[in-house]
């Protein structure tokens, strides 16, 4: 066991031990480094004003992701590269590219974003050598401007794809391969490593087995994944999180595997890696990815993290309950396979026993010939929580009528949850429109949803039915839903 | 051939009139220009944290602080006691906002205490620990709930009148009444509020604030100190944002600070956390307007009687004035023969709201703007088939008097409209979206032109004046410092480019300097688009007396003629002699010439008399249209919006670049406020949207997805400003009306353009889909 994480830090090699579990990046870099380049605009990861980029080691390489410094624990950096705003002008303080496209349009005016912008810039022109304007508005989510209205840094990114001076002008590119050895050797040192401050711990366990022993012996210990709802609870609720047990660099995790019937995601994998894997098996469900939070949560946030947070309003579990998902719990002594829709008993409740924690979900393809579609409502399109988000399932039979049907809705009742009314009053009928307009009405048996301030429960029931109606409208083969880019152009 | 073509003048670096990057560009990008909060600590300082009312109104009956103070870190506990000059905060002199509450709270979050710890955390977790009793009173969040409750006004409303309005409505041939919603703003500049006291000797206080008005924040703090103001000095370098909502806001954490710093003898630093930024501190009002307008069959306007009603919170804040805007731009464009326009600023149990760009006039415009609306979907008509018809005439017609007896003398939005018509194809489009609609059954377009007209001024007259301090040193650098605050606008590279063209020397020669009490007294705040009118001219006027020195100097040495004496680019002819400007610059010192000068600027022409509603509160108006194109989707109300293009006056631009950025921002800001930008408050009158994630403001894939911007090129102003140029912060906000409209139309079309849809704003998703249903009950 060792006592203390190693990561590197822009130029320079780090080692602390010296830390709680929820002291964030932010105020690291802030407080104890005064790299105030980064800025807080509102510590809850919605403004990407405190973006910096952290690479990792993946099988494809070192790989660099903008994140959120203000909901990112100092606990989760082991073996890690961040890079910061202070490390990308050239020594003699020459711009980066990307430093000099957003001066050449005016993209900053009170400047105050501008470092985050930057290194979300930074972060695709590292990634993406000639970006579509849905990649750079797509890579832009996680970003606010309040003053400039974005054109001129959408403008920037596009001059700024293209102007590569040379290998040697980029700090990451210059040191590519140092730091992917200085990675390398921080990660041959397997150790679990266990940091204490005033009492309390920040656990790294070396291994998927590790960490499940750990867990055995803690079973109250905050199992930290992305960070991206934990990260709330320390910034906002100022909760006290002692110890926990942090798993985002367990690569074991991290996987997505698929044959013919099923496609099986690690609890590990992050919205990132789940766009980039499922976009092209099922669509509708890269095009749900993509507005879910900016790209630095989508970078960070877990599928495992959001089904086991049990939210009534996360995104992923209606349609992988509409796909008939199968999650997998595990614990040091074996695993427990249930049916996604299973998990989520009540409000706030989940069936998770003590020491276990989700490994992975199974999700059976789509049938060939079959329809699928997820429909997420939010007040603003992107970087927002789903008002409501309805999935569908259905496969007709030889004669036209609805063979399956699963209909699964986040935002419509304490938690995720299948319409069985509306299946019941589908099966087994044609699929028409007399057919599904009685059946809307079975909403109202299924869900009672609340008003809040996403929106009012008249809304929701109404918008509900209304996302059947659009669903049999594209399964007729009209497309209704408004789309910015189409997916081709992303 | 003629020579002089090929012959290229010499020109200095920046001068007026050219698109210079922003003064602190490098600076943003690297990360190293330095908000207070990234300003190195002094040693020792302390941090601060807010305890807050959990209630909407309610009385305190007892505070036990015990556990605050036993907290780790805790070194103080301040409450309304502890303050030793006077616990008011109200910034139009109202005595109606106290720093800290005492006996009762009037808005769930109002301040109680402040915790005084180590480090923020510390101060933040303790702030936590208070154990308060209330005794609930009756609470009202919104404008139907003040109504109903007889609620107070928090000042004295304003009429506006002209001609007879009454008779002429019940005399017109149609007629409509109805009312609008229409909803507040949340600044969200990106820096939040921060302020940070360094305790001095003697009185002595120097605060860093992030402020719009350091002079407000200045004469604050010296009185809740019960101090003098020439013992507190504010200090400026640039906000994180502004946007208004940091024109009075910033006193409380200020003041707070300061307050502390004294009695503890360290500094003091308060930032809140996001959350209490948009909790603790107001935002743009929200309107209820209740029209009643009387038209003809043409769709002339005859006669409109309107009544702004504001949600204005628990104190007056600069309620009055906004609300004064609000009847000062509910003309819009249009020429109304006989009007009568009211306020009611409403006493509310919310935070109090403040200044928000515009003040007051998109709310204003917004309900003109539905008013054209009723008449054309009455009439049949395209809206802007009406506004048209309806916009004040050129100079010397009948019809170019305001509301408030105002002369409309610059009138040019007929010809902006008329140019943008042209080049957005606004006429085939038009068409082209009617023919879509007709077979599309989910997905419905619709597009709009509005006009914006704004009027640029404080209205409170006294406001209208400027200060600037300009040192040329002896090495012929030059230091230049005037009283508006930088916030993003490119205030500070404008006035610099003043400077540098008035002494015709490149700008990297002028150092812009932090804006400070201590340089320039009594300054007003950034505010009320008026920046560079009254900065640049100050500064103007602060080069022209040095400038007078310098010829004096040079023809006495020199023994020429002023006429033989010009500033050339970085050199000064002298006769046939051609001096360096730094040459030039010392010799003058040798020659004991003062070199630094205070300059100084009222805006000429204006006064207002808000008694009798009459006079001329605005020195000119500036101008602009914009049309936008959106698709909406009638099974959910989300929509899209395709396209924008807009043409704006901004007279001779002092930086085209800049006032693009002005005009873009600008818009995307008021789209955002149309659209999904959602205050909400529950029953408890607490609000519960009150951070990122809950609050929407627009992203980069929410602007528009083709976005032409241009200027009125032609365009001059008609009074002598600096450089001919005319303001441009706030106006362009109100371009953003034109998505609005556009949303309206579209879901007009599922009843076939027969009834007016009433949207009202914001045009959530949720709102859209409402009218849509509306509409389709009674089509
Ligand atoms: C700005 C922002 C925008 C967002 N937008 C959306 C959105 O649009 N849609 C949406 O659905 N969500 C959204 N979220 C929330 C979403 O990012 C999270 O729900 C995320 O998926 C959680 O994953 P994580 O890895 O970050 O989990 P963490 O925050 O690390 O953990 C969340 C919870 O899951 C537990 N946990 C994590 N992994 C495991 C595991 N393997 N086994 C057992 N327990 C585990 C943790 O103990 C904790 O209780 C947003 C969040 C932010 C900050
Ligand atoms: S500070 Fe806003 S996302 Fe981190
Ligand atoms: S430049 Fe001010 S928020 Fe982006």
């Amino acid at each position: 066991m060792s006592e203390a994480i190693r990561f590197i830090l822009n130029g320079e090699e780090v080692t602390r031990g010296d830390f709680g579990p929820t002291e964030t990046l932010l105020d690291y870099l802030r407080l104890r480094r005064r790299l105030t380049g980064t800025k807080e605009g509102c510590a809850e990861g919605d403004c990407g004003a405190c973006t910096v980029l952290v690479g990792r080691l993946t099988e494809q390489g070192l790989r660099y992701e903008s994140v959120n410094a203000c909901i990112r624990f100092l606990g989760s950096l082991h073996g890690t590269h961040v890079v910061t705003v202070e490390h990308l002008a050239g020594r003699d303080g020459a711009l980066h590219p990307v430093q000099q496209a957003l001066v050449d349009t005016h993209g900053s005016q009170c400047g105050f974003c501008t470092p985050g912008f930057v290194m979300s810039l930074y972060g695709l022109w590292l990634s993406n050598q000639a970006p579509t304007r849905a990649d750079i508005e797509s890579a832009l989510q996680g970003n606010l401007c309040r003053c400039t209205g974005y054109e001129p840094i959408v403008k920037a990114a596009e001059q700024v794809s293209q102007n590569r001076p040379s290998s040697l002008f980029d700090p990451l590119e210059r040191d590519h391969i140092q730091i992917m050895a200085k990675l390398w050797s921080i990660h041959s040192e397997a150790d679990t490593i266990v940091v204490e401050k005033d009492g309390a711990r920040s656990i790294v366990p070396a291994s998927v087995a590790a960490f499940s022993d750990i867990l055995a012996e803690e079973p109250d210990a905050t199992i930290v994944a992305g960070a991206t709802d934990v990260g709330l609870w320390v910034t906002k609720q100022m909760r006290l999180l002692n110890p926990v047990i942090f798993i985002n660099h367990l690569t074991e995790l991290q996987s997505v595997t698929s044959d013919e019937t099923t496609i099986t995601i690690g609890a590990g994998v992050s919205y990132a890696q789940a766009f980039d894997l499922l976009t092209d098996e099922i669509s509708s469900l890269g095009r749900l990815i993509d507005r879910i939070g900016g790209q630095q949560v989508r970078n960070m946030g877990t599928i495992g993290g959001n089904i086991a947070n049990g939210s009534p309003i996360g995104d992923i579990p209606p349609p992988l309950i509409a796909l008939g998902a199968e999650l997998t719990l595990r614990t040091h002594a074996g695993r427990r396979t249930i049916a996604l829709e299973d998990y989520f008993l009540a409000y706030g409740k989940q069936d998770r026993l003590q020491g276990e924690f989700v490994e992975k979900v199974c999700v059976p393809r789509p049938a060939e010939g079959s329809h699928f579609a997820v429909y997420k409502i939010s007040k603003r399109r992107d970087e927002d929580i789903s008002a409501l988000c309805g999935a569908f399932n259905l496969t007709l039979d030889a004669e036209g009528k609805v063979g399956k049907i699963r209909i699964a809705f986040g935002g419509m009742a304490a938690t995720p949850k299948r319409a069985k009314h509306v299946e019941e009053a589908l099966l087994g009928k044609e699929w028409s429109w007399e057919t599904v307009s009685a059946a809307r009405n079975a909403f109202d048996e299924d869900y009672t949803p609340l008003t809040d301030w996403r929106a009012t429960a008249e809304y929701r029931s109404l918008a509900a039915k209304n996302l059947l109606t659009r669903f049999f409208l594209e399964t007729a083969g009209a497309p209704t839903e408004l789309r910015r880019f189409e997916l081709e152009e992303a | 051939m003629d020579k002089s073509t090929f012959e290229t003048k010499p020109i200095i670096k920046g001068p007026m009139h050219s698109s210079l990057k922003h003064d602190s560009a490098h600076k943003h990008v690297t990360g190293s220009a330095e908000y207070i909060d990234d300003i190195p600590e002094p040693s020792g300082t302390l941090h601060g944290g807010l305890g807050l009312s959990d209630r909407a109104h309610a009385e305190i009956v007892s505070v036990d602080l015990s556990a605050v103070k036993a907290a780790p870190g805790v070194v103080w506990v301040m409450t309304a006691a502890d303050i030793p000059g006077f616990n008011d905060v109200a910034s139009t002199g109202q005595h109606d906002e106290p720093l800290l509450a005492t006996t009762k709270v009037e808005f769930h979050r109002q301040p109680i205490f402040a915790v005084i710890a180590e480090t923020r955390d510390q101060a933040r977790r303790a702030a936590t620990l208070a154990r308060i009793e209330y005794r609930d009173l009756p609470h009202w969040t919104d404008i139907d709930g003040a109504r109903e409750n007889g609620a107070p006004l928090v000042v004295e409303p304003m009429v506006l009148k002209r001609g007879e309005p009454e008779t002429e409505i019940e005399n017109s041939p149609l007629r409509v009444q109805a009312h609008m919603y229409i909803g507040g703003q949340e600044h969200f500049y990106l820096e939040s509020h921060i302020a940070l006291a360094i305790p001095g000797e003697d009185e002595d206080i120097t605060v860093w604030s992030s402020t719009q008005h350091p002079s407000e924040v200045q004469h604050m703090v010296a009185h809740v100190l019960g101090i003098a103001n020439n013992a507190v000095t504010v200090m400026t370098r640039r906000m994180g944002g502004g946007f208004g909502g940091k024109e009075t806001q910033g006193n409380h954490f200020a003041c707070l600070a300061s307050v502390a710093a004294k009695k503890l003898k360290r500094a003091v630093k308060f930032r809140p956390d996001r959350d209490e930024d948009m909790a603790v501190t107001g935002k743009r009002h929200d309107f209820r307007v209740d029209y009643d307008v009387a038209f003809d069959e043409e769709g002339h306007i005859h006669a409109v009687d309107v009544t702004y009603a504001a949600r204005c919170g628990f104190s007056a804040d600069l309620s009055g004035p906004v609300t004064d805007r609000a009847l000062f731009h509910a003309d819009s464009s249009y020429y109304y023969p006989h009007v009568r326009l009211a306020s009611q600023p409403l006493k509310t149990h919310t935070v109090s709201n403040t200044a928000f760009r515009g003040f007051g006039g998109p709310q204003g415009m917004l309900g003109a703007e539905r008013i054209i609306e009723e008449i054309a979907y009455a009439t049949g008509k395209d809206p802007l088939e009406i506004r048209k018809l309806n916009f004040y005439g050129k100079r010397g017609s009948e019809r170019t008097v305001t509301p408030y007896h105002q002369e409309v003398e610059d009138n040019i939005i007929a010809k902006v409209v008329e140019e943008l018509e042209a080049s957005s194809d606004y006429q085939a489009r038009r068409q082209a979206i009617i023919d879509f609609n007709a077979d599309s059954p989910v997905i419905r377009k619709g597009i709009a032109l509005t006009p914006v007209k704004f009027g640029i001024s404080f209205t409170m007259t006294a406001y209208n004046q400027a200060g600037a301090l300009v040192h040329i040193y002896n090495d012929g650098s030059i230091h230049l410092n005037h009283g508006g605050t930088e916030m993003g606008q490119g205030l500070y590279i404008k006035v610099a480019q003043v400077v540098a063209d008035t002494f015709q020397v490149d700008i990297d020669r002028v150092k812009i300097t932090a804006t400070t009490t201590g340089k320039v007294p009594n300054t007003s705040a950034t505010a009320a688009s008026s920046g560079s009118d009254l900065n640049g001219m100050a500064a103007y006027d602060a080069c022209r007396q040095i400038k007078e020195r310098l010829i004096d100097f040079a023809t006495r040495q020199w023994k020429v003629g002023r006429d033989k004496i010009e500033f050339l680019p970085n050199r000064v002819r002298i006769g046939s002699e051609i001096v360096p400007f730094d040459t030039f610059v010392r010799a003058a010192y040798y020659d004991r010439v003062q070199l630094s000068a205070a300059g100084f600027y009222k805006t000429p022409k204006i006064h207002w008399d808000r008694k009798a509603g009459r006079g001329r509160p605005f020195y000119y108006f500036a101008y602009g249209a914009a049309v936008s194109e959106v698709a909406i989707d009638t099974l959910t109300g989300e929509y899209l919006v395709e396209r924008t293009d807009i043409l704006h006056d901004v007279g001779k631009s002092l930086n085209p670049a800049i006032d693009i950025g002005q005009i873009e921002g600008g818009f995307v800001q008021g789209l955002g406020w149309l659209t999904t930008e959602e205050l909400w408050w529950d029953a408890k009158g607490r609000l519960r949207t009150h951070a990122p994630s809950t609050y929407k403001i627009p992203l980069a894939s929410d602007r528009p997805k083709i976005f032409n911007v241009k200027l009125a090129e032609w365009s001059e102003n008609a009074e002598p400003t600096i450089g001919r140029s005319k303001a441009v912060g706030e106006p362009p906000f109100m371009l953003a009306i034109s998505v609005f409209e556009a949303i309206s139309m579209a879901v007009a079309s599922v009843a076939e353009y027969r009834v007016c849809p009433r949207l009202d704003a914001p045009a959530t998703p949720e709102r859209v889909l409402m009218a849509v249903e509306r509409l389709k009950s009674i089509g």
